[in-house]
């Protein structure tokens, strides 16, 4: 549905219409998704043919319990930042590009929605690159404050597209000894061949493709200047779905396409997997500590927080899994709040850099309370969404015996604290500077920023409904034919 | 590996030789256009793995006659007509990206605007 709706955006023209009329529909996807999720929790899964050719030759659309996680958080931010994104793009944007904003904005949403619910392998591909393209464009669009921007932009694109086309090999590879693109059907073709030189290259393609698509590191460079230098409504929005998308395409390659059968797939997940997502953690978490600008440091914090995702997959058992899909929900809640807040600070002070927020906590202090809960959740503090899935994770690991696995996510939790605590110190402790006339956010950017900070306490309590679907999402994916 | 092997795999030597043309020259270049040369060259090696692995011998396109039972899969090539237009959009993309580089650096070589950017970050600092 955005994809009809991202032409039509685009004859609005300026002022207030694209942005209505995108929020309009943002709304519409989100509903519909809460709608598939309640549908889909206990387990069913939804197939729709497109054009009416039969699966393994046409296009099937797909949607399991997975998918549907994946769904939610898609149309969840897009609905969220939609709403935000008034004023800070009025004041990040040039005005005649307003329509071509929020045209962008929509094809990206699209691009991201097929890609989850798409069940053919070449489509993923196809949808990949719609979202993908529309980011370059957005991350584009920050070149007006900020010329940084466009080099950042560059950089996404070219190793975007190098990801993207290492993903077009692997499927290749996996067409050629299955004769197949879809992907329930790929799933039941390759085990057969065992362990073939050409099933194992079409894993590393793909493997390495989507690493670079979602920003494992060490394929993350491009991440932190993207989201950086990009309009904050874009940030908010790439922080929370596109590199969780991805993460969505590997596990469901990891698992449903290539199944556990293979024994270099369990090799590349203890032995490539599980050591990067650990020194993702850390490195990541290390060098967020060092930086000057917010922004950036929520960056790399992102990338650590993959680097738990990449954990939890690498431990495959279904704690595990569980652990890692949350921690897509839970993290896009979290950090599309976070990101929420920088932008409502960029809106009021004009920069994001930590020495110039001092004092911050007394001028606006609505925002800076949700970053705050928002910072507490990235800790993974009791009573909100991100112990939640620590704690997944955690127990996964002292289920196999990896104590030490589990401690490491302890420690790099902390890390967290120090990043986290240098904002904070700076907003609350020190003294504002003498002559600044600073008044609160728009109440339009703190009203969808406060209902994700309040989900995140709200989940981080009452768990039970994103813990079932991710439950069963995990089951579906570890149980083989779904 | 005997003779048979490396000759009968031709088109596969052809598409790692181009593939690995574009990825050095992506990774190597520091001029922006040059890097979207190589990019572009990288894909192309793809399609060409599609097309030829769509390929059966002695088929043909069954259209224009009838009673043809042996030809080629179009599926690939499908496929890669799909890949072709994603590629020139990414190219147009990257291209119109570097128009905008250049309008604000004025330059479109990499290490220059590393540089430029460099000095805007620790050139001048303004911080308290």
């Amino acid at each position: 549905m955005p994809l009809a709706a991202a032409p039509l955006c685009l004859f609005l023209g300026r002022g207030l219409l694209p942005w209505i009329f995108a929020t309009g529909v943002c709304w519409v996807a989100f509903v519909i998704a809460i709608a598939l999720a309640l549908d889909l929790s206990g387990g069913s899964v939804i197939t729709y043919q497109m054009g009416g050719w039969a699966p393994p030759l046409g296009i099937e659309y797909r949607l399991d319990a997975l998918s549907a996680v994946a769904l939610l958080i898609v149309t969840g931010a897009a609905a969220a930042v939609s709403l935000y994104s008034r004023p800070s793009v009025l004041r990040e944007i040039e005005p005649a590009n307003h329509g071509l904003f929020y045209t962008l904005f929509l094809l990206c949403v699209t691009g991201l929605a097929g890609v989850v619910a798409t069940g053919d392998a070449f489509n993923v591909f196809v949808f990949l690159e719609v979202a993908s393209l529309s980011t370059y464009c957005l991350v584009a669009l920050g070149g007006r404050k900020d010329r940084r921007a466009l080099s950042a932009a560059y950089t996404y694109l070219v190793m975007g597209t190098i990801g993207a086309t290492f993903f077009v090999i692997g499927v290749g590879l996996a067409y050629m000894v299955t004769g197949t693109l879809n992907m329930v059907d790929l799933a039941q073709r390759l085990p057969p061949i065992g362990d073939n030189r050409t099933v194992a290259a079409a894993f590393t393609f793909i493997a390495v493709g989507m690493g670079m698509k979602l920003a494992m590191f060490p394929l993350h460079l491009w991440l932190p200047n993207a989201y950086t230098f990009a309009p904050s409504a874009v940030s908010a929005f790439l922080a929370g779905t596109s590199t969780k998308v991805a993460v969505y395409v590997l596990i469901r390659f990891l698992f449903t396409v290539f199944g556990l059968e293979f024994d270099f797939e369990q090799f590349a997940l203890i032995a490539v997997f599980l050591p990067l997502g650990i020194a993702a953690m850390f490195v990541a978490s290390i060098v967020a500590i060092f930086q000057v600008d917010a922004k950036r440091m929520l960056a790399y914090s992102s990338v650590a927080q993959i680097g738990y995702m990449i954990l939890g997959i690498s431990l495959a058992t279904k704690t595990g899994l569980t652990g890692a899909i949350l921690h897509m929900g839970n993290h896009a809640i979290m950090k599309v709040a976070l990101f929420m807040t920088m932008g409502a600070i960029m809106y009021r002070l004009g920069t994001t850099s930590i020495p110039h927020m001092a004092g911050l906590g007394r001028d606006m202090p609505w925002t800076m309370a949700a970053f705050v809960i928002g910072g507490l959740s990235l800790i993974g503090v009791p009573l909100t969404v991100g112990f939640i899935s620590k704690w997944y994770l955690i127990q996964a690991a002292l289920e196999l015996g990896w104590w030490p696995i589990a401690m490491l996510i302890v420690m790099s939790s902390l890390l967290a604290v120090i990043y986290v605590w240098r904002i904070v110190e700076m907003a609350y402790l020190q003294p504002s500077p003498p002559n600044r006339q600073i008044s609160r956010a728009p109440t339009i950017m703190l009203l969808p920023m406060w209902v994700l900070v309040l989900a995140n306490i709200y989940f981080g309590i009452d768990a039970s409904f994103p813990t079932t679907l991710a439950n069963q999402a995990a089951l579906l994916l570890l149980g083989g034919q779904p | 590996m005997d003779t048979d092997f490396i000759i009968g795999h031709y088109n596969y030597w052809l598409v790692i030789l181009l593939m690995m043309t574009g990825l050095y020259t992506v990774v190597s270049r520091g001029n922006y256009i040059k890097k979207i040369v190589g990019l572009n060259v990288f894909q192309t090696s793809v399609f060409m793995m599609y097309i030829s692995m769509g390929k059966v011998s002695g088929g043909t396109a069954p259209i224009l006659e009838t009673g043809i039972t042996l030809y080629s899969n179009p599926l690939p090539h499908v496929l890669i007509l799909t890949a072709i237009v994603v590629g020139v959009a990414t190219t147009a993309v990257g291209l119109s990206i570097v128009v905008r580089i250049h309008q604000a650096y004025g330059t479109i070589e990499e290490d220059e605007v590393n540089d430029a950017d460099h000095r805007m970050e620790f050139g001048k600092e303004d911080l308290p």
